[in-house]
């Protein structure tokens, strides 16, 4: 998901005070910063939680692209509106991954160097403004299928940031729905742009959930702790049942021949994507791995005399302030 | 690197007659700074009718290990509540 592959940290800590901990979390209650957890649950939680945040904010990059592109002001203005609201979720997310010791330096220091990483969907390009749509449709389709069942998460801070990002999150599906519904009742052309935009985002989309569940071996001990509340298969099939549909009503074509819905189980059978595909994108070789990374850099450097033209404006009013007493 | 901005505690008021609530936190220079990024960050949307802020380190918490000696006092004091007190149904809404 917006957490890929994120690995249970061990734990060393005391057997009783993990049993312990372990039955709060049973019992449904929430952890809350100050309450004692095990080492492994905080570092697992700050590399997820972290991940989470910087997939948010690497995630305006590719809608970022098509702002002063817009084909109406007012999609320019939903846009606008949706890409900030990425910002807004970054920022709640660092704040509950702050909570557990790492500063929000130290977390844009370990996205910068490569040692976090954000999601693999963000290093694929977005080539037409049917991108757009496909990106709100499939992409924060696919973020809140993951993201409502981490509303129970086990972590109070973690737990509440979803609650908000849930919230403004059903807006991005839609405003990038409504736009594919434009693109299919326009010009052949436009239909075949919305085809294409499907064809291109459609298994990267399905990456997102993470690898298949016989190949993640950490999912275990996050179950354990609910900080991950679903297997990634299972979000991914839950994905495909409530998004083909949707493609039968735009008129486009889920890019997947042996699609097939199984009486049986009442759910499709669909083709998985190309896992080295998703190996090689997730260790920096997608195709704008390097241009996701260079913007960060650039923001981080140039606004580096901001933050500190900021401080000192703040101590320079704090002093006045004090000599004026 | 340079020095991080101080975390902020955002506390907003939903509604008119409502009291604020804490809504999550943020990073400002100052106190100015930090209710522009409040309303930035957490009311895009109508949340708000007014806004709270205080530095993070300014906040003393109980902590929650002293849950039990915190709080037991409390437990044990039923008649604190209305309903320890019988009162027959012939008297009326009381
Ligand atoms: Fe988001
Ligand atoms: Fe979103």
């Amino acid at each position: 998901m917006y957490a890929q592959m994120v690995k249970s940290e061990a734990t060393k800590d005391d057997p009783e005070q993990l049993a312990a901990f372990q039955a709060r979390i049973d019992a449904g209650e929430k952890i809350e910063p100050k309450d004692w957890m095990p080492e492994g649950y905080r570092k697992t939680l700050i590399r997820q939680v972290g991940q989470h945040a910087h997939s948010e904010i690497v995630g305006q990059l590719p809608e970022g692209n098509w702002i002063t592109r817009a084909p109406t002001l007012e999609r320019k203005a939903n846009l606008l509106a949706k890409v900030q609201d990425e910002a807004g979720h970054g920022l709640y997310l660092y704040c509950a991954a702050e909570t557990l010791g790492v500063s929000r330096d130290e977390m844009t220091q370990m996205l910068l160097d490569g040692r976090m990483k954000y999601s693999s969907i963000f290093n694929y390009p977005t080539l037409t403004w049917a991108d757009m749509g496909a990106v709100g449709w499939l992409v924060d389709g696919a973020a809140i299928m993951n993201q409502v069942p981490l509303q129970r998460t086990s972590y109070g801070p973690y737990a509440r940031a979803m609650v908000r990002v849930c919230k403004e999150e059903s807006f991005h599906q839609r405003q990038g729905f409504h736009i594919m519904m434009a693109m299919v009742k326009g010009t052949a052309e436009q239909k075949r742009m919305a085809q294409d935009a499907l064809n291109r985002f459609w298994y990267p989309a399905l990456m997102m959930f993470g690898p298949s569940d016989k190949d993640s071996v950490h999912s275990s001990q996050s179950m354990a702790w609910k900080i991950k509340m679903n297997t990634n298969d299972e979000l991914r099939q839950k994905f495909v049942d409530e998004t083909v549909p949707q493609a039968e009503y735009l008129g486009l074509t889920i890019p997947d021949e042996d699609l097939t819905w199984n009486e049986e189980n009442g759910q499709y059978d669909f083709t998985e994507p190309d896992w080295n595909e998703f190996f090689d994108v997730i260790s920096g070789n997608g195709p704008c791995n390097v241009d996701r990374l260079s913007a960060r850099q650039k923001a981080w450097d140039d606004g580096a005399w901001v933050r500190d033209a900021m401080n000192a404006h703040a101590e320079k009013k704090a002093a006045r302030k004090l000599a004026a007493e | 690197m340079s020095k991080e901005w101080p975390l902020w505690e955002v506390f907003i008021r939903g509604q008119h007659g409502m009291s604020h609530r804490h809504v999550g936190s943020l990073h400002a220079a100052d106190a100015e700074h930090a209710v522009k990024n409040a309303r930035d960050v957490y009311t895009r949307r109508n949340e708000g009718v007014s806004i709270w802020v205080i530095e993070a380190e300014k906040i003393t918490a109980s902590s929650p290990s002293e849950k039990g000696p915190m709080y037991d006092p409390a437990r044990d004091k039923v008649y604190r509540h209305p309903t320890f007190y019988d009162i027959p149904d012939e008297v009326g809404k009381m």
